[in-house]
Parts: structure tokens; sequence; C-alpha cells
């Protein structure tokens, strides 16, 4: 099957007066039409300027600084500013985490819609509304709420419309980053399942981005974890629960908390996350791994695949 | 269209269909209201109410006020009344112009130079810097006096010293919203920079500016009639409030004084009921200030 997005060797870099930010460092992976991938990581890993990298909208200072990005084929790096603003919206759309903040507070939810659909489709404006009205429908919104203004929506309503105008011109990739991470947890599993219906119902491929990887894997086929602007493991979901390589990716998961542990068992993992702008030499994890040795020290590990599908960056398994 | 979040007519409509204020700065506003509203329509029906030609000799030379000349005659024995009538048109109408001209050219050049940003925000915010920077007035009279007379003349003058008030405003808004994330999330869905800007942007900057109209506006008048007092208004005959004050103050040493007295009293009328209008207006926009 032909991949829909393929990242390869992606540089992200923010220029700032302390020096260059290695936010996203030679980011390679691919994702298949349809298919969702979860990318997880803690503050300041990287995801959302991989995220925002994508749609080529990485805010000043930042810039991408190499690599390359295909999408369906087509080399991003070649379009002008225009083209890509034909592309965001109708093929790729991104959902963002803030819903408080990320509708214009003075434009009515509906026209929030038919001006996106009359931006990139030829559609009368009627046909537009007709259009919108059933997309709020089937993200569960009612149709008399159309003429509301967002400060007369809840937050779990306004995630709702968030995700209606990502879809609504039926992208073939959806970049949410954190959309769920300001609601309580039954909007959350509501926004979830609604995401899961629309993934169904509109083949689309996903990119979701967050901290919390129990919620990610709920929906994502594959799970990539990023530390410090590195992917360092990345496998099929299952495959990953069952059986992750990676020490970062253990210590990950056992600082879940679980309410079958008894308190003591909640480990941590020691140390804070690396200064981006002088990255360490060799292995960026390993002044936090108990597993480290020599090599780590000295030589970066490579992505390597070590059974099928499942990549792990980490001198233990080579 | 989207409906502004406070519309100033919206809210005079509302206030007065009611007409019961609860607190001073509603009576504020209604009182400015009423008193730039009756200029107006004095300005607009001067030609039926004026009972003389306001550039004619119609009556002896410095008549005092009597039942004829209800404000008596000035130096020229033109009739004072009907030069205060026809002055409601000057002063309405440089005010509205110049209001207008700084507005527009301020509201849009601070729009573009926030959106743009670079060199020509790094320009454009110092120019308006500069301009900002000078004593209102004494800038006013260079540019009068570089234009030469008339209504445009004057209000262009006038309307360049307001014109960074609106500037700074406007462009310090638009940097902020610039980077808030209902913009971004525009540019996700693929938004073209003008809609982003015009439907986006400028709906949430602009419901900021009326209050600053209203204060400006009252402040225009006064520069107006200074302009007009230095001889850099009008020319001559026509009727104008600052003019006839500084004709008037001739006599004024001769305890002659209604020729002075009344245009000036119109000028405090006029910059009373627009600053009345825009501190109610703006007290009551102020959510800080409690309901």
């Amino acid at each position: 099957m032909k991949n829909l997005l393929e990242v390869k060797n992606l540089k992200v870099y923010y220029y700032i007066r302390e020096g260059v930010v290695k936010a996203v460092d030679q980011v390679s992976f691919s994702i298949k039409k349809g298919e969702t991938v979860g990318l997880v990581g803690e503050s300041g890993s990287g995801k959302s300027t991989l995220g925002l990298s994508i749609l080529k909208l990485v805010p000043s200072p930042g810039r991408i600084a190499g690599g390359e990005l295909f999408f369906d084929g087509k080399d991003l790096a070649k379009l002008d500013n225009k083209q890509m603003r034909k592309l965001r919206g109708r093929w790729i759309s991104m959902v963002f985490q803030d819903p408080m903040t990320s509708l214009n507070p003075l434009m009515r939810v509906g026209d929030h819609l038919t001006e996106t659909i009359k931006a990139h489709e030829k559609v009368t404006h009627k046909q537009a509304e007709e259009k919108a009205l059933s997309l709020l429908d089937n993200v569960g919104i009612s149709p008399e709420r159309f003429r509301d203004y967002p400060h007369q929506f809840s937050g779990g309503m306004r995630q709702r419309v968030g995700i209606a105008l990502a879809i609504v011109l039926n992208p073939n990739l959806v970049i949410a980053d954190e959309f769920t991470s300001s609601l309580d947890v039954i909007v959350q599993s509501q926004i979830l399942n609604l995401m899961k219906k629309l993934k169904k119902s509109h083949n689309m491929g996903m990119i979701l981005i967050s901290h919390d990887i129990s919620l990610v894997s709920e929906i994502a086929d594959r799970i990539a974890l990023m530390y410090a602007g590195q992917i360092f493991e990345f496998a099929e979901t299952n495959a990953f629960f069952e059986e992750h390589l990676h020490p970062y990716s253990e210590g990950l998961l056992s600082s879940v908390p679980n309410i079958k542990l008894s308190n003591q068992n909640l480990s941590y993992i020691p140390g804070m996350p690396p200064d981006l702008i002088h990255p360490l030499k060799g292995c960026r994890f390993y002044p936090r791994c108990s597993y480290a040795t020599k090599i780590c020290r000295e030589k970066e590990p490579p992505l390597a695949e070590i059974k099928t599908g499942h990549l792990v960056k980490c001198f233990r398994y080579n | 269209m989207i409906a502004p979040k406070y519309s100033v007519s919206r809210l005079i409509a509302s206030k007065l269909k009611g007409l019961s204020p609860t607190r001073g700065a509603e009576y504020f506003a209604i009182i400015g209201f009423l008193i730039i509203s009756s200029i107006i329509l004095m300005a607009i029906l001067a030609p039926l109410i004026a009972p003389y030609n306001p550039i004619k000799k119609t009556g002896e030379l410095l008549e005092s006020p009597n039942h004829k000349f209800i404000l008596g005659t000035d130096g020229l024995g033109r009739d004072i009344l009907s030069r205060i009538i026809y002055g409601a048109r000057i002063a309405i109408c440089v005010t509205f112009l110049a209001i207008s001209f700084s507005l527009s050219c301020g509201v849009l050049l601070g729009l573009l130079s926030g959106y743009i940003g670079g060199k020509l925000d790094s320009i454009l915010a110092l120019v308006m810097d500069a301009v900002y920077s000078f004593p209102g007035l004494i800038l006013a009279i260079v540019l009068a006096a570089m234009l030469g007379p008339g209504i445009v003349n004057t209000a262009i003058a006038i309307a360049v010293i307001y014109t960074p008030t609106y500037f700074r405003i406007v462009r310090g808004l638009v940097l902020s919203l610039k980077e808030s994330l209902f913009v971004e999330a525009a540019r996700a869905i693929g938004a073209k920079d003008r809609t982003i800007l015009f439907r986006y942007i400028s709906p949430n900057v602009l419901s900021s500016v009326p209050i600053v109209l209203s204060l400006n506006a009252a402040d225009a008048v006064l520069t107006l009639a200074a302009l007009s007092f230095l001889g850099l208004g009008l020319p001559a005959p026509t009727p104008d409030w600052g003019f006839d004050l500084k004709a008037g103050h001739a006599y004024l040493a001769s305890r002659i004084w209604w020729p002075s007295t009344f245009p000036g009293l119109m000028i405090v009328l006029l910059t009373l009921g627009f600053s009345l209008f825009g501190e109610g207006i703006s007290e009551m926009l102020n959510p800080e200030l409690g309901r």
C-alpha cells in the first residue's frame, strides 16, 4: 500500500539568541492511508513541532532545516505558499489543543465551517451551509446551534466544532495536537469515540499527538515514542504494549498511575529532559537510562528494525 | 456579516429605548449624544433655521443682542446667530472628515503593519512614533500652513495628528491576535491571508476603536478651532467658530462681548458633547468598573 505521508530525516530547528534548538532532529517515519499513528512524548520532546512542520506552519524563529516531506508522493518542500495553502484543510488539516481559543470569538460557529467550505470548493452559500449542518450533526451538535457564537459553547462542544472544522473538506490526513488535553475524562472519551467513528467513516489517516500514552493507545494503530526531538521507538500499538523494548518506553509506562498499584510502586524516570541546544553526543537518553553503557555515551544508536514493524533506537538490541 | 461585540449604535439604541439610566456614565453618554446630534441637526437644517444670510451685512455694525438679532451682529454687521448655525456645518464637516481620514489610515496601516511585520512594520511604526512625538497642535499648524486653507486641507492637517493613535492601538492588538490559536487554526485549514486579516483579526480589533473615536473627535474640534483662530483654517467669509472667536476677540476690550462669546460657547459645547459621549461609552463598556 502506498504511503500517505513519508517523513525522511526531518530536522526542525528554532534559531534563538542562545543558539539553535534542535526541536526535531533526524526524524523519519511514514503513515499509510487510513492509518492512525500516535505520537507520544513528554513536554518539549518536539511532537507538536513535528505536527506543525508537516503543514509547514512552524512558528518563527523555527524553520525546517533539513529532510524531506512527501505527502501522497508530492514533495512538500517544492510547494509554494499558495499551493501549501490549498493543501491545508483540503488534504491535511489540524485539530488544536485548546478548544477555548481555537475558534474566532466573533465568528458564528456555522460561519467557520461555511467559510472554509467556500474558500476551497466552488459551491453556493446554500450548499456550503447544508454541508456544514450535516457535518455538525455528525459530530453531535444540533442544527439550532449553527448561528451561535463560540462563547455560547462548552469546551467539549467547541472541540467537536474544531474537529468538524478539521474534517470539513474530507482531508486524507488529520493531525490532532493534544486534542483532548483540556477536556475532562468523560468528554475525552466522547471525543475519542467520535474520532474513532470519523476515522472509520472518512477513512482518514491521523496523527494523534499526546503525552497520554494510554489515551492514544485506544485509537492508534501504531505508536511512535518521541524523546528529545527523536523517535525512540515505533511499533504497532499491541506490540508496543506487549513488549516495549526501549528503556525509555519502559520507564514511561511504569510511571503511568494505575489503580492496582500501591503508592510505592509508582516509579518515575530520574533526571530532566535534555538541553536541545547542546544535545548529547551519544544517545540522548543515557544520563537517565539505567542500562547505559560506555558506547551509549559515545555513539548515537540507530533507529533499527528489531522485529517486523518494530523499530527501536537503542544499543541494547544491536 | 459579523455583528461587532460592542456596537455603539446598538448600545445607544438600547439605552434610548429604555431611557432609564442607572449610572452617571449612562447620563453622560446620553447627554453627549443629544448635544452632538442637535448640533449635527443644526448643521443640516442651517438654511431653514438661520434667520439671515451669514456672509452678508444685514444690520448695523456690532449691534448688541436684540429682538431682531438675537445674538447681536459682528464687526461687519453680520448676524451672529446665523453665523453660528452655519458654522456648525464647518465644525461638523471638518471634524468628521478628519476623524474618518485618520481612522481609515490608522486602522488600515495598523492592520497591515502588525500582520505583515518585518521591515514594513519597523518603518511604519517609526514614522507613526515620530508623528506621535510632536505636540499635536504644532504639527497641525505646520501642516495647515503648508497645505493652505480649505475644508479638506484642514481636515488632512488634523487627521495626520490622530492617525498614530489608531495605528498604535490596532497594531498592538494585531500583533497579539496574530499569534492566537484561532488564527493559527484558520491557517491550518488553509485560509488566505486576506481572509485571516479581514475575517479573523479585524473584527476582534475594531471593537476597541469607537471609544477612541469619540474622544479624538472632541480633541479635533478644539484643534480646528485653534487653527481657525490662528487664521489657518478656512478662507475669510466662511462662517467658522474659531475664526469668529478671533474676529470678536478684538472688541472684547471695549466690552463688546457677543461677537466672541457665542462662537466660543459653541466650541465648548461641541467639545463637551464629544467628550461626554466618549467618556460615558468607555465607562459603560469597561467591565472593570462593574455594572
